[in-house]
């Protein structure tokens, strides 16, 4: 069972600047009953959630949307386990990956092979279940023989093919995602949508951020309309973009 | 996620990215990390000459005991300066994917072992050179680094959360690491210590009895049951502070990253 609850959850952002992040300010402050550095004292908190409540259940399609700002971004930290809620509750069942960033954590100077291990063990998979499927990812990225060349003689399509093929491999319950992932020339680009339509519709609850109406039209069966990181709007695809799109 | 105990994977995951950095030393340098170990032997021949010229103490006891004590230093201060930016380093990564904190410790300590052990193969070197003897109480040294390590995993834990707070705290600790460079015999033998300054200076520097405890079954000799002692009792002091603050503040680590 995947399911994902938010009850009364806020997420407070604190803005540091350099005297509040200083241990010695901080010890001044102590040491002279605060009068130092009356001014500074006030942490700048920024709302980037505010009394979140919704629940996710089985089959639903999510489409965030909502403009620069609005905590999209901020609402997918706190869905894959990044940033806890300051306030309130979030329950969450069911293994969770995002395809936010898929080149996250590729090391330019490691080869393409070294780069799946390593890629792969950010997405939790162990050496054993690498190596199962590795034949399978070398050869969905179209490298040949440069899998064994460091990945900074790559061009930016093929390093995106290798990122794009390992990310890919796992099949989450919850999956995550930042508008949708398009890569490489044409051949390449149809053998990735199908492979991304394929884990989109096997994953129990997807969550996708949008500011496109086609996607989120095309891909949710429901959508939620986040303004100041609040919920402005809640339901059905067709109702909520009429309303955010006009 | 992030809160919840360590499976097997997200343990190897802290030692395969220790490896990777370490290779990365490799890449388009045939010896790697040796440079590091050719700049050590530099700098131990020069120590060695000047200080145990100054010092009028025989070579024979003097360079052993320098090479084994300096490694260990730049093992022990490297781990802890590198694990005040252990999170700050990683700040994408912990922004982006809830991996445990503890994968990133495990990626400084495992790093700097690594490195600890291109260093040491100068020992067995100087050691040959001196004809020194070697005996079974080496191997004291295997419960006594697993020691160490354990309390340099707190260490660098409790550093790695405190930092990305506070930032200029680990220009205290490389100040701190300095002066206790110092105050602990590493170019220096504590045999030259008057008595009485020596108990104060020895018996109450922790940095003594964690260099101690290695360097004594190095050198054949076995670390004095104090040193255990002390070692043990700042391990389990340290992370019962550790895992307190940790306690207290994970939820909120990623937000000041």
């Amino acid at each position: 069972m995947a399911s994902i609850q938010f009850i009364q959850a806020e997420v407070n952002i604190p803005i540091f600047n350099a005297h509040n992040r200083s241990l010695k300010n901080r010890l001044m402050h102590i040491a002279s009953g605060g009068k130092l550095s009356a001014d500074t004292s006030g942490h700048v908190v920024v709302r980037a959630l505010h009394g979140l409540n919704f629940s996710f259940r089985e089959g639903d399609r999510v489409g965030l949307i909502g403009h620069n700002g609005a905590g999209k971004s901020t609402l997918l930290r706190v869905l894959c386990g990044v940033y806890a809620p300051t306030q309130g509750k979030v329950l969450r069942q069911g293994s969770v990956s995002s395809l936010i960033d898929v080149s996250l954590g590729i090391d330019h100077e490691a080869t393409g092979r070294e780069n799946i291990y390593l890629r792969g063990a950010f997405l939790g998979l162990s050496k054993k279940e690498i190596n199962a499927c590795l034949g399978k990812i070398i050869a969905f990225s179209e490298l040949g023989e440069f899998i064994d060349l460091p990945v900074r003689t790559y061009s930016s399509g093929m390093h995106l093919r290798l990122a794009f093929s390992v990310s890919t491999v796992i099949q989450p319950e919850i999956l995550l995602m930042d508008e949708w992932l398009s890569v490489g020339d044409e051949g390449f680009k149809q053998k990735a949508e199908a492979r991304l339509t394929e884990i989109v519709e096997s994953t129990k609850i997807l969550v996708i951020a949008s500011h496109s109406r086609d996607l989120v039209l095309k891909t949710c069966n429901r959508v939620l309309w986040l303004e100041h990181g609040m919920i402005k709007m809640d339901g059905e695809p067709d109702e909520v973009c009429a309303a955010y799109f006009g | 996620m992030r809160l919840e105990s360590l499976n097997r994977s997200q343990l190897s995951l802290g030692f395969l990215l220790g490896w990777t950095d370490i290779l990365n030393k490799y890449r388009r340098s045939v010896i790697g990390p040796f440079w590091l170990t050719i700049s050590m032997g530099v700098m131990i021949s020069c120590i060695g000459l000047v200080f145990g010229g100054v010092f009028k103490t025989p070579m024979v006891d003097f360079l052993p005991f320098l090479t084994a004590g300096l490694i260990l230093w730049t093992f022990v201060v490297g781990t802890i300066n590198e694990g005040c930016f252990c999170f700050i380093s990683s700040e994408t990564l912990i922004k982006q994917l809830p991996i445990p904190f503890f994968v990133f410790v495990i990626r400084v300590v495992w790093r700097n072992l690594l490195l600890l052990a291109h260093q040491i193969v100068i020992l067995p070197v100087v050691l040959v050179m001196m004809g020194s003897n070697i005996s079974l109480t080496t191997f004291l040294a295997i419960p006594a680094i697993i020691l160490v390590v354990l309390f340099l995993s707190s260490l660098v834990f409790f550093f790695a959360i405190f930092c990305a707070r506070y930032r200029d705290l680990s220009q205290i600790v490389s100040n701190v690491l300095q002066v206790a460079f110092y105050l602990t015999p590493i170019i220096w033998m504590p045999s030259l210590l008057p008595e009485r300054l020596g108990a104060v200076i020895l018996d109450w520097n922790p940095f003594y009895h964690l260099i101690e405890l290695l360097r004594a079954p190095l050198l054949s000799s076995a670390p004095s049951f104090t040193s255990w002692l002390v070692v043990g009792a700042i391990t389990i002091l340290s992370w019962c502070l550790t895992l307190l603050l940790f306690a207290r503040v994970k939820h909120r680590i990623a937000y000041w990253l």
